[in-house]
This record gives C-alpha cells, sequence and structure tokens, in this order.
C-alpha cells in the first residue's frame, strides 16, 4: 500500500473513534437516564424538589439547572469586560511592550492552573474576604462561586481573544492609520470588526469551561439544593450535585443524576451550537 | 490526621512489600491467599490500622478500599470483594435484593458528634427540641431565648446559625437522621431517615473533612461530624441530653454505653437513643458483610478460610484494643459473642468454616 493511503486511513479510523465515543456516550446516558424520566417526564426538569430519601424519593434537576446557569452567567458578565479588555491590552495597545509579555505569561499560566488551586484559593482567601467586606454572612453562595468561575475563566477568554485579535493582518491597520485614523479608531473599525468570530468563539468556549466546572463550585456554592433566591443565596451546580451524590447513589437517584448529567451535556451542545450561529453571523 | 493516614499508608504498603519479599524467599507460605474488600470510610483507619497488624502477623494479604457503604455493598453484590462494609445495616428488602443470603458482623462502634464554632463557648448542651428547633430552622439565632435558657452562664452572641450537613451520601448522616427522627415527630415526617436527604435549612460540604473546614473557618456554624474524626481534630462538641435527662460528652466510654443492651441476633440494630443512663445518643455500629455461603464464583476452600479467619481476628481482643487507639469504641463482649457465633455460622458447601 502506499504511504499516502496508510496515512488516510489511520485519520480516517480516528476519527470514527472520535464519533463512537461520543455516540456510545449520548446513548449510554440517555440509556441510564431514561428510567428517571419514565417515573417523572417532564417533571423532572421543571420540579424544585430533591427528595432522595427512601420510600419519598422524587427528583427535580431545577435548582442545579438555574444553579449552573446563574452561577456560569454572573461569571461570563463579570468576565467580558475584563477578558476583553486584557486582551486588547496584550495583543494590540501594547503589544511589544516587556509589561504585556509578563502580563501574556501570567495569563496562560492561570489559564492552565487546575480548577481545585482555585476552588482552595476562593474556600480560604476570596470567601473570608467577601465576609469582610460585608457583602454576606458566610460567604458561600451564587456571587462567590460564580466570582471564582470567572476569576477561572478569564485568563481562559483573555488567552483566546488575545491570539485571534495579534492575527489581524498588519496591512490593514497600517492601511487605517494612513488614512489618518487615530488608535481608538483603528481597533473598532479595523481590528475588533475583523476579529469579532474569532473573540465570539472564545467567550463561548469559556462559558462552556463554567457550565461544567466542578470543584471550585462546589467548595463555594453552599450545596443547598434549593433555586437561588438571590445573589447571595446558596444553591448547588448540576457538575457539583453529580461529584457529591455518584458516590452513595443506586437506583432510581444514580439515574436521577445519569440524568442532570445528560441535560449537562444538552446544554453545553445548544451553547456550542448557539455560538456557531452567532460565529456564522458574524463573519 | 492526615500524617497519620500518610504513615498507616507507607506502612501498608511496607507490610504488602514485605510479604511479598517472604513469599519470593518461601513459595510455599500460605498459598498467596489475599483477600479483598472495600466499602465504607468511617472506620478507614481502624481497618487500616489492624489489616496492617494481621499482614505483619501471618503475612496474608488484605487489601481495604474506602469507597462508601453504598460501594462496599455493591461490590459484595457483583462478587468482586471477600467481604463488604457497611454503616447503614440492610434492610429487609436490600438483603432480599442480594444474590444470595448475607450476614452482618459488626467491629466496632463510633458516634456521631455535633460541633460548632463559637468563640469563647465551651461544652454547650443541647435537649432534642433545641436539635429539631436548629436542624429545621426553627432557631435561627444563637442568642434564641431558648438556647440561653438551656445553657445560663453562657456567652452565646447575637449571631445567625448556619448548619452545615453532608453534600454527599454517607452513613454519618443515616445515623444522625437515624436520631433525629427518633427524637422528632416533625423531623420523622418532614425530613426522615437515610444517606443523603432533603434538608430544611443549611449548607452542604462534601466529606467529613469538608464538614470540619466549613465549620472550623466559618464562625456560628454546627453541623454533624463522626466521632473518629472530630476527637482526632479535638473540635469542639456540644453535650446532648439523652433518655435520661443525662447531659452526655461523646467519649469511648459513652459510645460504649450505648451498645450495652440487648441485640437483636443478626446485630442488626440502630444503637441511636440509647435508654442507657451514660449513654451519648448518636452512636452506631459499623460492620463488615460477606455471604453466608462461601462457595460461590468458583472461590477455593482456602480463600473462604483466609476470610473467615482474618474476620474471626477482627472481633478478637487483639484487633478491638486497637480500635481505642484510632478513637474508636470496641465492641462490647456480649457484641464480640454474637459476632463470633455469627461467624461460626458461615458455611462452605454447607460445613461451617470456623470450629
Amino acid at each position: 500500500m502506499k504511504s499516502d493511503t496508510i496515512t488516510k486511513y489511520v485519520l480516517l479510523v480516528s476519527s470514527i473513534v472520535i464519533l463512537l465515543v461520543s455516540a456510545g456516550m449520548v446513548f449510554s446516558l440517555i440509556g441510564d437516564a431514561l428510567p428517571v424520566f419514565e417515573k417523572f417526564g417532564w417533571r423532572f426538569i421543571t420540579s424544585s424538589e430533591w427528595n432522595p430519601t427512601e420510600g419519598r424519593e422524587n427528583y427535580g434537576a431545577l435548582p442545579f439547572i438555574a444553579g449552573t446557569l446563574s452561577t456560569s452567567i454572573l461569571a461570563l458578565i463579570i468576565c467580558l469586560p475584563m477578558a476583553f479588555a486584557t486582551a486588547l491590552f496584550l495583543a494590540e495597545y501594547f503589544k511589544k511592550s516587556s509589561l504585556s509579555t509578563i502580563i501574556g505569561s501570567m495569563v496562560d499560566l492561570l489559564a492552565g492552573v487546575p480548577s481545585i488551586v482555585y476552588g482552595l484559593w476562593g474556600f480560604y482567601t476570596l470567601r473570608p474576604f467577601i465576609v469582610s467586606l460585608g457583602l454576606d454572612a458566610q460567604g458561600y453562595g451564587i456571587f462567590t462561586a460564580g466570582l471564582i468561575l470567572a476569576i477561572m475563566i478569564i485568563p481562559y477568554a483573555t488567552s483566546l481573544s488575545a491570539e485571534i485579535i495579534s492575527m489581524v493582518p498588519n496591512e490593514l491597520k497600517e492601511a487605517a492609520y494612513s488614512l489618518g485614523a487615530t488608535r481608538m479608531e483603528v481597533i473598532f473599525s479595523v481590528v475588533l470588526p475583523n476579529a469579532r468570530s474569532g473573540i465570539v468563539a472564545s467567550f463561548i468556549l469559556a462559558f462552556g469551561r463554567a457550565l461544567g466546572e466542578t470543584m471550585a463550585v462546589t467548595m463555594l456554592i453552599g450545596n443547598a439544593n434549593i433555586i437561588p433566591t438571590g445573589l447571595f443565596s446558596t444553591g448547588n451546580s448540576m457538575a457539583s450535585v453529580i461529584a457529591n451524590q455518584f458516590g452513595e447513589a443506586d437506583g432510581l437517584k444514580l439515574s436521577a443524576l445519569i440524568a442532570i448529567g445528560l441535560l449537562l451535556f444538552a446544554i453545553t451542545g445548544i451553547v456550542n451550537a448557539i455560538g456557531k450561529l452567532v460565529i456564522k453571523k458574524l463573519s | 490526621m492526615k500524617k497519620l493516614l500518610t504513615i498507616l499508608l507507607i506502612g501498608a504498603v511496607m507490610g504488602a512489600c514485605q510479604t511479598g519479599n517472604k513469599k519470593g524467599a518461601d513459595n510455599k507460605a500460605s498459598d498467596s491467599v489475599s483477600i479483598a474488600a472495600a466499602g465504607a470510610t468511617f472506620p478507614m483507619p481502624y481497618y487500616n490500622m489492624i489489616i496492617k497488624d494481621y499482614i505483619g502477623k501471618t503475612g496474608t494479604l488484605v487489601t481495604y478500599g474506602g469507597i462508601g457503604s453504598g460501594g462496599g455493598i455493591k461490590s459484595l453484590k457483583d462478587k468482586v470483594v471477600d467481604f463488604g462494609a457497611t454503616d447503614a445495616f440492610l434492610s429487609d428488602a436490600k438483603m432480599a435484593d442480594m444474590p444470595a443470603e448475607i450476614v452482618h458482623i459488626p467491629t466496632c462502634l463510633g458516634a456521631v458528634v455535633i460541633a460548632y464554632n463559637l468563640e469563647g463557648v465551651e461544652g454547650l448542651k443541647l435537649t432534642s427540641e433545641l436539635l429539631e428547633g436548629i436542624f429545621m430552622g426553627k432557631i435561627t439565632n444563637w442568642n434564641d431565648s431558648l438556647i440561653k435558657a438551656n445553657n445560663p452562664g453562657v456567652n452565646l452572641p447575637d449571631l445567625a446559625i448556619t448548619f452545615v450537613h453532608r453534600s454527599d451520601g454517607s452513613g454519618t448522616t443515616y445515623i444522625f437522621s437515624d436520631y433525629m427522627s427518633k427524637i422528632s415527630a416533625a423531623w420523622a415526617d418532614q425530613v426522615g431517615t437515610g444517606k443523603s436527604l432533603q434538608w430544611p435549612v443549611g449548607m452542604g460540604a462534601k466529606g467529613n473533612p469538608g464538614v470540619t473546614g466549613t465549620i472550623k473557618s466559618t464562625v456560628g456554624a454546627i453541623g454533624y461530624v463522626g466521632s473518629e474524626y472530630a476527637f482526632a481534630q479535638k473540635l469542639p462538641v456540644a453535650l446532648l441530653q439523652n433518655q435520661s435527662g443525662n447531659y452526655i460528652e461523646p467519649s469511648i466510654a459513652s459510645i460504649s454505653a450505648a451498645a450495652q443492651g440487648a441485640l437483636p441476633a443478626d446485630t442488626r440494630a440502630m444503637l441511636t437513643n440509647s435508654d442507657d443512663a451514660n449513654a451519648y445518643p448518636i452512636c452506631g455500629f459499623t460492620w463488615l458483610i460477606l455471604y453466608k455461603e462461601q462457595a460461590y464464583g468458583g472461590r477455593s476452600k482456602a480463600q473462604a478460610q483466609a476470610t473467615l479467619e482474618f474476620l474471626d481476628w477482627v472481633v478478637s481482643a487483639d484487633a478491638q484494643g486497637v480500635a481505642e487507639k484510632v478513637n474508636y469504641a470496641p465492641l462490647p463482649a456480649k457484641a464480640v459473642n454474637q459476632a463470633k457465633s455469627i461467624l461460626r455460622s458461615v458455611t462452605f458447601n454447607g460445613e461451617a468454616l470456623l470450629k
């Protein structure tokens, strides 16, 4: 066989493996989640009752869906201006200064720190700080969890956006400058329109990371299985409840946890689909 | 505690290596029988300690995986371990769900203590009514007149009560909620007993270390923690009023007292709310579980024999003496005798393995 053909088959096989793995995952998630949907139907998604006590089992995933979405959206709101500004600073405004090199490598370093480290720092430093500011008596809840998520995803979004921004062709910028455009005008009418879809994609990836984050959230969200009532209310997230409760789970409860996993899978899929649509529209 | 665990772990590994060496030198010794077990994390420090001793004494390799009571039951059901371990005994329904008849062997006693974080407050005294009030969210501030009335002379601050419970399923939660259901009709009605619950108030943290860490770092927090962990961490704990009206501090002696009463023949009993005058009220056994008929899944008789010999040793004075060192209460003599007679009812092809 020619080496070309061999390469072709190797590439084909590894791509098919990915397809099989994701299909297998969805298939087994659906299979194991089925009992809880059969029993509760749509109520599983719309009910806020989560009662694992034997004899009065009743499972509703709404508190966890609410917790995951509220912390992740809060994180995204905090992350947007911060990451955007830092990315512009690094990739455009002070592109070649030594300060931006230092900050750039710090950002990359922070993007790679394991989430448990953020969780520890959040638990022992950020939470007491929030308490000392008088924002909340105990410091556990949606706000603290959202804040730690924001801190986690900012480097991620920054690093990706900066990469995209620095890829805008110099010729375009030079042309704008030669026409007498100010720096601001170059950024907002040349750089951003060119980098728009890539920046949006980087924030969607960051949002996806926030949705699935487990350890740091579980250490700070308070793990109360209720729909959060406010910014400082305790709650629980989808990933966190799975991580916490799978150990002793069996029967219907295990099925409920797997169903939450399936929902998380679906939510991540929807977010990605929306992202793809936005990117398509923008570019 | 962590250091101790690390030392234990290293010890266990070294012990294992030594047996390996011995085997290399003398091929015939013990015919390489190794026993596998898994289950509850609550008694794990104790099991690690005695397993190390046992390996040193006999050369029989025993491994124990702390994967939780639920995992222990599942592993025995799937027949991937020689015996499982659980903090909550199997209900009749769950026993029937196992592929064959199983027996419970109690190994030691532990308690669930109520730990709190209040500056300068020691020896907080709590009654059943106060426990119900605090854990069901009816009493929300430490300077509540009901708590004050029960603790004269104690300077209770004007501070919100934060209840910290387990976020993961746990035998500790089971024992705690079993007690709460016994002392409070409202609790039994609205919350019930289980390894994880629908909590009326409070926030969750993972495992005894998580609950302890959250209590330690949160002024005004109160929560329940496994005694072995609380003792090792020297947490301030509340004195609870038992059935006889005495305020009891959790200790090895007051935990042992809870098991003095009569036990059912299969030892499947909850020891909470004991009527003994000196007993701490939230105590429980932890059990090892195994199949009554050991000839299954192609197991050899030597394997079954080795398993039974180990279990017989666990309830012997030799192993029980270690319990206190790692903050568990040893079995009372009566429970030891019952455990021994249960072990003697375990058979291989219908023949008793222990004489």
